[in-house]
């Protein structure tokens, strides 16, 4: 059974219609990335599952339930959770702090000491900085720390909203070993990314949005080879 | 130093007040104008119950209760509705609440100024000077509540979420923090502080009338903005610098009746050299 499932989600700004009622779906295990060119609505999608912009039409469905009219906030504890683009981690917050606010839906304070410990070994440029001003750290630890905090709250469905946005090809390759890390560790992954050749190598299925149509579906190997796939989007 | 003791609690009343606008600010990004009034709602709460041959502790309790039920009640039916709406149309609703509140006590209780009767504490002597209890009363009071505020925000999961909810309220709802309940609980405090900050405008001027918080409201809000709206301790630092500045002034016989003008002439050089305001921290705007 799908973990997530979008049908006909239509998403305005204004009049302007943005996403065009796609339908597309997730299921447990998987890594399923959306690929497409700036202004495709990639962020605009990602941002009306979660509830933070609304949603015109179509049903969106978490493991069974109809999340819609569900206040963004108790996603959270139900197991989603996104790293929006542009990271937006607090600025005025050290990254503990951060990474505290990453746990504000567990209760057990044990057990969030004990998470941090772990992201901190993870991710040793974190723990290094763990008293450190967020908003004065690089932006691939701002990444990082992004991805770290999602995790604090053990999610079953990890969203990612462009993870790859502004980062050196190292630091890319990083970010998408983490991703694998969590997918191997048994979260469910939901990617939005520019960078389709990497999203593509990871994925096991992949979503083509184009002007807020999903114009191409299918296996992520098999879109590497796509000739319109390779045309539009893999430079090749 | 008497003159200073009066300024630091003239100050702790302003702070008081400054802490309700600039926390509202800070998380709803909004100017609650009606935040005056509130004290006005607090210190008729006060009025009525001395009046009814109530206890001074029990008009106190009154006075929290109220103006916190009708802070949270301004921000459920006047506020809420707006939120997305532009920052303009919630700043005139916010104007119109405040005169609601005003007509509605001018209904209930009149136009005419009326005598609130709080047993005088007397003064003490302290080091060589005459001082009134009641300032000290507020100072001190003043100051416990403010160290609680600051601990509140720093130490508690909801403080925390207060913090992450006045930078980035899309970032604070992915962690799961409900973003309507903080704003409705930053409401909530900011109106118990104001039911504070009237029970002791009252000990130093004894009488209620409908416009009664426009004023001090005014006056807190200056301080709120001289030290950096959105900043807790720069309100704190703001009312109390403006309490002091205006007694002072007071105190001085050519600059007494400056003395408002003095205190809006201090904000527009402090906005002038510092638009951000004492404390004030700069936003990176976001890419």
């Amino acid at each position: 059974m799908a973990l997530l499932e979008v049908k006909n989600l239509q998403v305005n700004y204004g009049v302007i219609r943005a996403i065009k009622g796609i339908s597309f779906e997730v299921n447990e295990g998987e890594i399923v990335s959306l690929i497409g060119a700036n202004g495709a609505g990639k962020t605009t999608t990602m941002q009306s599952i979660m509830g933070l912009i609304p949603i015109k039409d179509g049903t969106v469905t978490y493991d069974g339930k109809v999340i819609n009219k569900i206040p963004g906030h108790k996603l959270i504890s139900m197991g989603m959770s996104q790293v929006p683009e542009g990271r937006r981690v607090f600025q005025e917050l050290t990254v503990y702090e951060n990474l505290v606010m990453g746990a504000y839906t567990q209760k057990d304070k044990k057990k969030i000491k004990e998470d941090i410990e772990e992201i901190c070994t993870r991710f040793p440029r974190l723990g290094e900085r763990k008293n450190q001003i967020a908003g004065t750290l690089s932006g691939g630890e701002q990444q990082m720390l992004a991805m770290g905090r999602a995790m604090m709250s053990h999610p079953k469905l990890l969203m990612l909203d462009e993870p790859s946005m502004g980062l050196s090809p190292l630091l890319v390759d990083q970010v998408f070993d983490i991703i694998k890390d969590y997918h191997k560790m048994g979260t469910t992954v939901l990617l939005v990314e520019q960078n389709a050749k990497k999203a593509l190598s990871i994925s096991d299925r992949a979503y083509v949005l184009e002007t807020g149509d999903i114009t191409i579906s299918g296996k992520g190997e098999d879109l590497l080879n796509n000739e319109q796939v390779k045309k539009a989007y893999l430079g090749e | 130093m008497s003159i200073l003791f009066d300024g630091l609690s003239l100050g702790a009343i302003y702070a008081l007040i400054a802490l309700g606008y600039t926390m509202v600010y800070g998380i709803a990004k909004m100017l609650n104008f009606a935040h005056g009034d509130i004290i006005m709602v607090g210190a008729y709460a006060v009025f009525v119950t001395l009046m009814g041959g109530g206890h001074i502790a029990l008009a106190i309790g009154l006075s929290v209760i109220i103006c916190v039920v009708m802070g949270v009640v301004v921000e459920k039916f006047a506020y809420k509705p707006l939120r997305g709406a532009s920052p303009l149309a919630v700043l005139i609703t916010a104007i119109g609440v405040s005169y609601l509140l005003q007509s509605i006590s001018q209904l209930v209780f009149g136009a005419e100024p009326k005598t609130v009767t709080i047993a005088s504490l007397g003064t003490v002597s302290l080091f060589g000077a005459t001082i009134s209890v009641s300032s000290i009363v507020t100072l001190v009071i003043g100051a416990v509540i403010m160290a609680g505020l600051t601990l509140f925000v720093k130490k508690t999961r909801t403080g925390r979420a207060m913090v992450a909810v006045s930078e980035d309220k899309g970032a604070a709802m992915l962690m799961g923090i409900n973003v309507n309940r903080i704003i409705t609980i930053t409401f909530a405090i900011g109106s118990a502080l104001a039911a504070a900050a009237s029970l002791f405008y009252l000990m130093q001027i004894p009488s209620v009338e409908p416009t009664l918080g426009s004023m001090p409201g005014i006056k807190a809000f200056t301080a709120a903005v001289i030290g950096g709206i959105g900043s807790i301790p720069g309100a704190m630092l703001g009312g109390v610098m403006l309490g002091v500045i205006e007694k002072i002034c007071l105190s001085v016989p050519v600059l007494a009746p400056y003395t408002t003008a003095v205190e809006f002439g201090l904000l527009i050089v402090i906005l002038l050299v510092r638009p951000i305001g004492l404390l004030g921290k700069k936003r990176r705007e976001k890419v």
